[in-house]
C-alpha cells in the first residue's frame, strides 16, 4: 500500500470512502433496529449492551488483523499513505479522548461559561498546529518528535530529554483513558471495574501490537464514526423533547434563556452563562492526597482548605488556561506525529483542516449537550420531593420522588455508588439546585437515562465513550513504544540495531507500557485525572517553544533548547505544586492548571538569551532549517534515514 | 527554486501566518475579554459572549485553517511546486524494498 502512484491513490481513496460510508450507514441502521426491538419486544438491557460491545470490539479486531504489518514505515507512520480526510478522522479520534467525550460536557454542565476555556483551547490549538507546525513536520519526514528535536539541535541529549517528556505526557494520558474505559464498563455495562480495564487494554493491545500506526489509523477512522454518532444522537433526542427542534446546536439558545429564568427563580448562586466566576480552591488536592493515603497506607499531610475569591470576575485565569490548552495541544507528541503519516506537505495542510472539522462536530455539540442536560435537571429534577430509600447495594440514600410518585431509579442508583449526593440543607424535603452534587464525569453517560431516553441510547453512548478512550490509548501506546524503541534505543544506545530488532523492541514496549498502565489505572486515583490537565501545561512549557523556535528562528541552538526545556519544566512544576497545595500562592489569580504560561515564558526567555550568548548552530543545521522552509525537494537527512534501513 | 524566490515565498508565508494569528487571537482571547459585555446582546437566545466561546470562535478556527491550506496550496502552484512528494517518497521506499530483497 505504501508504494502507489497517484492513480491507484485515488482508487484507494474512493474504495475507502465506500467502505467507511457503508460502515456508517450500517452502524446507524443497527442502532435503529436495536431501538425498535427494544421498544417493540423489550430487548433486555444486557443483550443490547452485549450486541454493541461484541460488534464494536469485533470490528476493531478485524481491522487490526487485516492491517497487520511487518514494515517499519507502516508500523510507525502508516506508510505515509493516509489521505487527508481519513488522517483527519483518525486524528480526531486520536485527539478526542475520554476527557473530551465523557468529562468535557460534564464540566460545562457544572461551571458553565468558564468551561469554554476547554472548548476553545482544545480546538484553537489546531490553528497553531496548522500554521506553525504541520507542514514543517511533514517536510522533515521522519518518525517521531524527538527525531525532530534531536536533528534540529544536533544532539542526542536533546533527543532523550524530548523523548522522556513525550513518555511522561503520554503515560499520564493513556492511564486516564484506561480509567475511562473501566468506568464506562462499570457504570453502563455493569462489569467489574478491574475486568473492564483488562478487557479495554486487551482491545487496545490487539490493534497496536499487530499493526502499529497503520492498524491504529484505520481502526481510529471507524472509532471516529462510532463516537461521533454516539455523541450527536442524545442531544438530538433531548432537543426534540425539550425544544421541539431536531438541531440542538442551533436551538439551544432557547434552552439558555430558560436556564437564565429558572436560575433567577431558584436563586442559583453561580450563573450558567456568566463568565469568570470560578474561585481558586485546593479541595481537589486535599481529596487526592486523602485518597492516595487510603490506598497506599501512607500518611501524607493534607493542606488546610483554602478558597480564594479575590480574582473572581477577572478574565486572567480563563485566558491563561485557554492559552496553555492551545499551546499544549499543538505540542502534544501523539498529535504532532500525525503529520508524518500523510503523503505530502499540501496534504498535511488539508489534513489539519479535516482534523479540526471532525473535532469541531463534537466540540460544538458539547455545550448543547451540557445545556440541555442542565435544563433537564433545573426543570424536571429540582423541586422534587425527597425521601430516604434503601438502594440495591444496601446503602440508605436520599432520593427524589418522580412524577409517578415513586423514587427515581437513577437517583437512587447513582447516590448509592457515591456519584451523586443530595443533602437537604434546609430540611424542607424539596430538592434545591445547591443541594445536588453530581460527579461531572457522569453527565454524558447518565443524561440519556436522566432524560428518560431508551436504554439503546445509553448503550450507544457507552460504545462511543469506549471508542473515544480506546482510540486515544492506541495512538499513545504507539508514541510510548516509538520513543523507547526508536528515539532512546535505536538513535542513542544502539544505532546499528536491525529493523526487525527495532520492531520487536517496539512491540515489546507496547506490552510493557500497557501492563504499567493497567497497574496505574486500577487504583483509580483522582490524581491521574489531574495529571492529564497538567500534561497540557507540561507540553506547552517544554515541547511547544523548542519546536516553534526550532522552525522559525534559525539562530536557536542546542544550549538554548536545553536551557529552555529544563527551565520551562522547573518553573511550571514549581508554580503548579505551590498553587495546587495552597491557592493563596498565585499570580493574578492563575490556577495550577494554567501554570504552563509561566513555564512557557521562562522557556522562550532562556532559549533566546542562552542561544544568543552561545555560538550559532553549525552551518549544516542552519541549512536544514532553510530546507524545512523550502517546500521543494526532500530533506537530505530524512532521505538518509529512509535509505538507512 | 532560486534563493530569492525561496526568500520571497517564506516572507509571504510569514505575512499570512501573522494575519491569520491576529484574527485567531481576536475571536478567542479578544471575545473572551469582553464576554461579560457581549452577553448583553442576545441573538436567537444565545448571549453573544457565550456564543463566541461555544460556537463563534470554533467556526472561526475551522475557517482560518481552511483559508491557510487553500491560500498556501495555491501559492505552491504559483511557485510551481507540484504535489509530487508522494512519488518521490515512493521511489525512495521502492529503493529500500529493492535493498531489502
Amino acid at each position: 500500500m505504501a508504494a502507489m502512484s497517484s492513480d491507484s491513490g485515488s482508487i484507494f481513496q474512493s474504495k475507502l470512502v465506500r467502505y467507511y460510508g457503508l460502515f456508517t450507514l450500517g452502524f446507524l441502521a443497527l442502532t435503529v433496529i436495536i431501538l425498535l426491538l427494544e421498544i417493540s419486544v423489550g430487548l433486555s438491557q444486557g443483550l443490547i449492551a452485549g450486541i454493541y460491545m461484541v460488534l464494536t470490539f469485533g470490528l476493531y479486531a478485524v481491522i487490526g488483523v487485516a492491517t497487520r504489518t511487518k514494515a517499519l514505515d507502516e508500523y510507525y507512520v502508516a506508510g505515509r499513505s493516509v489521505p487527508a480526510v481519513f488522517n483527519g478522522m483518525a486524528t480526531g479520534a486520536d485527539w478526542m479522548s475520554a476527557a473530551s467525550f465523557l468529562s468535557m460536557a460534564g464540566t460545562l454542565w457544572g461551571i458553565g461559561y468558564d468551561g469554554m476555556a476547554y472548548i476553545m483551547g482544545w480546538t484553537g490549538g489546531y490553528v497553531l498546529l496548522a500554521l506553525l507546525f504541520a507542514p514543517y513536520i511533514r517536510k522533515f519526514g521522519q518518525y517521531t518528535i524527538p527525531d525532530f528535536v534531536g536533528a534540529r539541535f544536533g544532539s542526542n541529549s536533546a533527543r532523550v530529554v524530548a523523548a522522556v517528556m513525550a513518555i511522561i505526557v503520554s503515560f499520564t494520558y493513556v492511564t486516564a483513558q484506561v480509567v475511562g474505559v473501566g468506568l464506562v464498563m462499570q457504570r453502563v455495562l455493569g462489569l467489574d471495574y478491574g475486568l473492564g480495564v483488562i478487557l479495554g487494554l486487551g482491545g487496545v493491545l490487539f490493534c497496536s501490537f499487530l499493526g502499529g500506526m497503520k492498524a491504529v489509523t484505520w481502526t481510529q477512522v471507524a472509532q471516529y464514526v462510532i463516537l461521533i454518532v454516539a455523541y450527536l444522537i442524545p442531544p438530538i433526542f433531548m432537543s426534540v423533547k425539550l425544544l421541539g427542534n431536531p438541531l440542538p446546536q442551533l436551538a439551544y439558545g432557547q434552552a439558555l434563556q430558560q436556564i437564565i429564568q429558572l436560575e433567577a427563580q431558584q436563586n442559583v448562586a453561580k450563573k450558567y452563562v456568566e463568565p469568570f466566576n470560578e474561585p481558586l480552591s485546593n479541595a481537589g488536592a486535599i481529596a487526592a492526597i486523602r485518597q492516595a493515603n487510603g490506598f497506599f497506607g501512607t500518611a501524607m499531610a493534607t493542606p488546610a482548605p483554602v478558597t480564594i475569591t479575590d480574582w473572581r470576575s477577572t478574565p486572567w485565569d480563563f485566558l491563561a488556561l485557554t492559552f496553555c490548552l492551545m499551546a499544549g495541544t499543538a505540542g502534544l507528541p501523539h498529535i504532532l506525529i500525525r503529520f508524518y503519516t500523510v503523503p505530502s506537505i499540501k496534504e498535511s495542510r488539508r489534513s489539519v483542516f479535516w482534523s479540526l472539522f471532525f473535532i469541531f462536530l463534537l466540540y460544538v455539540t458539547a455545550p448543547a449537550y451540557a445545556t440541555l442536560s442542565r435544563l433537564t435537571i433545573l426543570k424536571d429534577v429540582v423541586g422534587l420531593s425527597l425521601t430516604k430509600e434503601k438502594a440495591a447495594n444496601g446503602r440508605e440514600v436520599t432520593t427524589a420522588i418522580g412524577a409517578d410518585g415513586k423514587p427515581l431509579a437513577w437517583v437512587t442508583k447513582m447516590s448509592s455508588i457515591g456519584l451523586m449526593t443530595i443533602a437537604d440543607a434546609n430540611n424542607d424535603n424539596k430538592l434545591q439546585f445547591s443541594e445536588l452534587t453530581i460527579n461531572n464525569d457522569l453527565i454524558v453517560l447518565s443524561t440519556p437515562e436522566i432524560a428518560g431516553l431508551p436504554y439503546t441510547i445509553a448503550a450507544l453512548v457507552a460504545a462511543g465513550g469506549l471508542a473515544a478512550a480506546l482510540s486515544t490509548a492506541d495512538g499513545l501506546l504507539v508514541v510510548i513504544a516509538s520513543s523507547i524503541a526508536h528515539d532512546i534505543y535505536f538513535k542513542t544506545v544502539n544505532p546499528k540495531a536491525k529493523p526487525t530488532t527495532r520492531m520487536n523492541l517496539g512491540k515489546g514496549m507496547i506490552v510493557v507500557a500497557a501492563a504499567l498502565t493497567a497497574l496505574l489505572a486500577l487504583p483509580q486515583l483522582a490524581l491521574v485525572a489531574q495529571m492529564v490537565a497538567w500534561a497540557f501545561s507540561l507540553a506547552a512549557s517544554t515541547l511547544f517553544p523548542i519546536v516553534l523556535l526550532g522552525i522559525f528562528w534559525r539562530r536557536a541552538n542546542f544550549q538554548g533548547a536545553m536551557a529552555g526545556m529544563v527551565g520551562g519544566l522547573i518553573v511550571t512544576l514549581w508554580y503548579l505544586v505551590n498553587n495546587y497545595l495552597n491557592p493563596a500562592n498565585n499570580i493574578m489569580g492563575l490556577s495550577h492548571l494554567s501554570s504552563g504560561v509561566f513555564g512557557m515564558i521562562a522557556n522562550f526567555t532562556l532559549m533566546i538569551v542562552v542561544s544568543l550568548l552561545t555560538a550559532p548552530p553549525p552551518k549544516a543545521i542552519q541549512e536544514m532549517v532553510d530546507q524545512l522552509r523550502n517546500p521543494v525537494g526532500e530533506m537530505s537527512e530524512g532521505g538518509e534515514m529512509i535509505h538507512g534501513h | 527554486m532560486s534563493k530569492s524566490k525561496v526568500q520571497e515565498y517564506w516572507q509571504r508565508n510569514l505575512r499570512l501566518i501573522v494575519i491569520l494569528l491576529v484574527i485567531w487571537a481576536l475571536i478567542s482571547y479578544g471575545a473572551a475579554l469582553i464576554a461579560p459585555a457581549l452577553n448583553n446582546i442576545v441573538i436567537l437566545g444565545f448571549p453573544l459572549g457565550y456564543w463566541f466561546g461555544s460556537q463563534g470562535s470554533l467556526i472561526g478556527f475551522v475557517l482560518l485553517i481552511y483559508a491557510y491550506a487553500k491560500i498556501m496550496n495555491k501559492m505552491d502552484d504559483e511557485y510551481h511546486i507540484a504535489d509530487t512528494d508522494t512519488q518521490k517518497l515512493t521511489k525512495t521506499e521502492e529503493k529500500v524494498k529493492i535493498r531489502k530483497n
